[in-house]
């Protein structure tokens, strides 16, 4: 098990081996390669990654939120309380998106309604899925808006979302995404096209609804400050692939994948040294257009050897819930 | 200062850069957006002054007014020597070469119908008269500098990732021997592992060719690295100025301290200071607070921040605050540095 043996008893979401492919007219993308992760009850799972790193496509793909054409799934499965979402029917997908999985998009202008009042926006899925009525369902918004911090939640709930502002309309997804009590929580990038001192009251935010709520998220993003302040374990992804994954203490303490490695010397830091010259990673991340049959990262990599050519890494795990897929860092052992 | 050994190569004196704003039917001028609102800086010769502050604090409409990408309301941009915002068109146009741009957006900022030959080119075509062999031998030279292969100056910007885009605008800005380049977001479109490269080039580019920038800027901890300077905006006014280990040792205006505690510092080992974090959204610009434009936010304000506008001065030595906080005398003196009694954010020394 490449996943570090997800205990099965507290683990909300277990996916194995996922894998989607987008058919283009240049050929095919291989943007998730057998991708395996769980997540536990209450936990906060950090994803960082570049862009087209495949982070953002894997947890849309669990939830079957790519068009299709062109995302194709090619198998694994998505293990949600003992059902594999990849085999449910359309209608039931619809039933779990929502009620059990609830999701934050990273642009909070461009993912609510303009033509619906705010309040309404909240009220459709306690509606839907809650089967709540219409006066149970607008006292329900009001406290919802209220938890996620919008003062005066009872006038405001008639507004249209051009009345807030950036940082209000990030909450109001956020009460949506609540609406329903999921057990799981996607936040794709939630906070990136907000202002730092916003960022920071949105973070404290999920914090404080996190120990109340208890549940468990999954927190998109390319900013490893975030993740540093916020998440209890993290995956990183390069070329489609999970490369390491570990609770965020160690990852940052005793990072192993050459790629993590460089992506936490790039960054300057705020209060640390201040390194005359910032560390590089030349070259570019790569488009898969076919399945790895090498590692992804060996162009850029300062560790290459010939087995990295020939042969993808798979995650090994090498400390208590630490795993990473590298050939180098493996010490090319059995070669 | 102005007259000690670092030659000031650019002077800004009370810009503002107000934009109307037209109501009802007969479309009335009912008020201004006042994106910059009495602002005031220098950079020396060789030196990067970072520019931070959140979005729609008026940052990058400082450096394009700097240019004359605007037309200014206000105030005075002297830059080697010469005040840009008052020149004539045909003067401006000479003055174009010492002066560059590069811009956050590498998608849109380069034509999508030109070749990178060509994109490099335009600028040598416009202002230079050299025949196209030594033009085609500058290109080559300008890619060299930015580390682009000299195979590529047939191909269009499409096929270039985002990175190597950003190269290609900033071989463009250095194609007439700029002094000065404004550096409008550079690396915010990109990914970490490529903004390092970008910013380690302008860094090897700044030393060999003594270029001047202003590094504009949300991203706080890359604007440590690179930047001499920082200047904190908020709301269309400087709230802090002040050199780079200063500011991030011991910030001075509540909203440098506050933006600063903001930002999530990517290593969960090093000690945590206290986070502050602010209420509410930033007041639009189009009707700022009657006092401190900060005191709708600010958790340290008191009776006289809700009535009167802080002034920019020299708290400590080379830091410049607008804050009552700092204000111990209320003599006119203390504005800004003594040399220019002008050198306040108003432009009305009092």
């Amino acid at each position: 098990m490449p996943d570090g043996a997800p205990d099965l008893a507290t683990s909300v979401l277990d996916v194995r081996d996922l894998k989607t492919v987008f058919r283009t007219r240049g050929g095919e993308v291989h943007a998730v390669n057998s991708v395996s992760f769980h997540l536990e009850r209450g936990e906060l799972l950090g994803v960082v990654g570049e862009s087209g790193s495949g982070k953002s496509v894997t947890m849309m793909s669990l939830i079957g939120l790519l068009p299709s054409p062109p995302a194709e799934n090619r198998g694994g499965q998505v293990l949600l309380g003992g059902r594999d979402l990849l085999k449910v029917t359309d209608d039931e997908l619809r039933a779990v998106r929502g009620a059990k999985i609830g999701f934050i998009f990273q642009d909070p202008m461009t993912s609510l309604n303009p033509v619906f009042t705010v309040g309404n926006q909240i009220m459709e899925p306690l509606i839907r899925h809650m089967g709540l009525t219409k006066a149970q369902a607008r006292v329900r918004a009001a406290e919802l808006l209220e938890l996620v911090g919008i003062s005066d939640a009872a006038a405001r709930i008639d507004n249209y979302p051009h009345q807030f502002s950036g940082g209000m309309r990030q909450r109001v997804m956020i009460a949506i995404a609540l609406s329903c009590d999921p057990d799981v929580l996607i936040a794709d990038e939630p906070t990136t096209a907000l202002d730092v001192t916003i960022q920071a009251q949105i973070l404290e935010l999920v914090k404080g609804l996190r120990q109340k709520l208890g549940m468990a998220i999954i927190w998109i993003t390319h900013d490893l400050g975030v993740i540093a302040g916020i998440a209890d374990r993290v995956m990183v992804m390069y070329g489609g692939q999970v490369v390491e994954q570990a609770p965020v203490k160690e990852l940052f303490a005793n990072p192993q994948h050459p790629y993590t490695r460089a992506l936490l010397k790039t960054i300057p830091s705020l209060h640390g040294k201040r390194a005359a010259r910032l560390q590089v990673i030349e070259g570019q991340p790569p488009i898969m257009t076919a399945a790895p049959t090498a590692c992804a990262f060996r162009d850029r990599c300062a560790h290459r050897f010939d087995r990295c050519d020939r042969e993808n890494p798979l995650r090994r795990p090498i400390g208590a819930s630490h795993d990473v897929a590298c050939h180098w860092t493996a010490g090319g052992a059995h070669a | 200062m102005l007259d000690a050994a670092p030659k000031m190569l650019v002077q800004v004196r009370d810009l503002k850069m107000y934009f109307p704003v037209y109501t009802g039917i007969l479309r009335r001028h009912t008020g201004d957006v006042k994106a910059v609102d009495g602002v005031s800086f220098d950079i020396a010769q060789g030196e990067t002054l970072g520019l931070v502050g959140e979005s729609g604090c008026g940052k990058s409409t400082v450096g394009r007014s700097l240019l004359r990408l605007y037309e200014p309301t206000g105030g005075s941009v002297v830059i080697d020597g010469e005040d840009i915002a008052t020149l004539s068109p045909e003067a401006l146009r000479r003055k174009r070469p010492t002066m560059q741009m590069v811009f956050q957006d590498p998608q849109a900022s380069l034509n999508p119908r030109m070749t990178l030959a060509e994109i490099i080119g335009e600028p040598l075509v416009e202002h230079g008269n050299l025949s196209a062999q030594d033009r085609l031998r500058r290109i080559y030279d300008l890619m060299d500098q930015v580390g682009l292969n000299r195979r590529f100056a047939g191909r269009f910007p499409h096929e270039f990732s985002g990175g190597q885009r950003q190269r290609i605008g900033i071989a463009r800005a250095l194609a007439l021997n700029p002094k000065f380049i404004v550096c409008d977001e550079p690396i915010a479109a990109l990914d970490v592992s490529i903004q390092a490269q970008v910013v380690n080039l302008l860094e090897d580019l700044q030393d060999s060719l003594g270029l001047t920038y202003l590094f504009i800027s949300h991203d706080l901890s890359m604007v440590r690295h690179i930047a001499d300077r920082v200047a904190v905006m908020y709301l269309g006014r400087i709230a802090e100025l002040s050199p780079r280990d200063a500011l991030y040792d011991r910030p001075l205006h509540p909203y440098a301290e506050a933006l600063l505690s903001a930002v999530n510092e990517p290593d969960p080992l090093l000690a945590r200071r206290e986070r502050i974090i602010l209420q509410g959204d930033v007041p639009s610009p189009a009707r700022p607070p009657k006092g401190c434009n900060f005191s709708t936010r600010c958790p340290r304000a008191f009776a006289r921040c809700h009535t009167e506008k802080p002034q920019l001065s020299e708290v400590e030595p080379g830091r410049h605050v607008a804050c009552f906080l700092y204000d111990t005398t209320a003599q006119a003196g203390s504005t800004g540095r003594p040399e220019d009694p002008e050198h306040n954010q108003q432009g009305e020394p009092k």
